[in-house]
């Protein structure tokens, strides 16, 4: 079988590829996409630990999850329709029109 | 069948980890999105191995099916070349790259805690197949988590309704 520890290691190095995504990237979409990589590690995370003590707790928790994505996905993606359509841009440092 | 199993893992682990950092990296969103595709349908493989069955056809329909045809539709309505051709990451990067590196040192750290000899092991698979999962993952649902389930249904017709909102185009 193989040890629990390895799911976790993928889990981590998933979400530390995610958040160096969202924290050094300029274009706003793939920050969003870095988000849902993100989400998706906690969902190995939640799936190991769901099987390591047999039961579904930690599926339901990741259905939760990935609703919580989609509604995320749908809200992000119509911000950046808006914003592009006012503003021509989707770099995120260009989004500076409430920074004073 | 444990051979199988670990070079099953071993695949999908680098799969996945090789289309992320392809994902974070490169300068076309378009391809960008797809390996994100990638990374998702080989995390679904992951799922698989866990027998998380009813979480695996949701993360390829879903996930796959879904949200990425949402970015894909997003990315061809806005502007790719003029993106394409700016600089890529943004001038705080060395930094941000040394946060995460503490953030990796961190949860490093907080494994290698909780590891015991024989602490985080799974338990053997059950001898026959016994196709329970996707009704266990009813049961659960629409018992236990029932007032959840119906808070994630409000939440997803407020996330539509912004949508929709926040997309439609300002005329005059």
């Amino acid at each position: 079988m193989i040890p629990v520890d390895y799911y976790l290691f993928l889990s981590l190095t998933l979400f530390v590829i995610g958040v160096v995504g969202v924290l050094t990237r300029r274009n706003v979409i793939i920050m969003l996409m870095s988000i849902e990589l993100i989400l998706n590690a906690v969902n190995i995370n939640l799936m190991v630990f769901s099987r390591m003590w047999g039961s579904v707790d930690g599926q339901v928790f990741a259905i939760f999850i990935i609703t919580d994505a989609a509604a995320e996905a749908a809200v992000g993606l119509g911000i950046i329709l808006a914003f592009f359509n006012n503003r021509e841009t989707v770099l995120a440092d260009e989004m500076d029109i409430m920074k004073w | 069948m444990q051979t199988l199993n670990q070079a099953l893992f071993i695949f999908f682990a680098v799969l996945a980890v090789a289309s992320a950092v392809l994902m974070v990296t490169r300068r076309n969103i378009v391809h960008g999105a797809v390996f994100l595709i990638t990374t998702l349908l080989a995390t679904a493989g992951i799922f698989l191995l866990l027998e998380a069955e009813f979480l695996f056809i949701v993360q390829v329909i879903l996930y796959v099916g879904g949200i990425m045809v949402l970015f894909v539709f997003v990315i061809m309505l806005v502007n790719l070349d003029v993106s394409m051709r700016q600089v890529q990451f943004n001038r705080q990067w060395f930094v941000a790259a040394t946060l995460a590196l503490v953030l990796a040192a961190q949860f490093l750290y907080a494994i290698w805690a909780v590891r015991r000899p024989g602490m985080l092991r799974l338990p053997a698979p059950a001898a026959e197949l016994a196709p329970k999962n996707t009704e266990a993952v009813a049961d659960a649902l629409f018992s236990h988590y029932m007032l959840p389930f119906e808070i994630a249904s409000i939440l997803l017709l407020v996330a539509m309704i912004g949508a929709v909102v926040m997309a439609k185009r300002r005329v005059g």
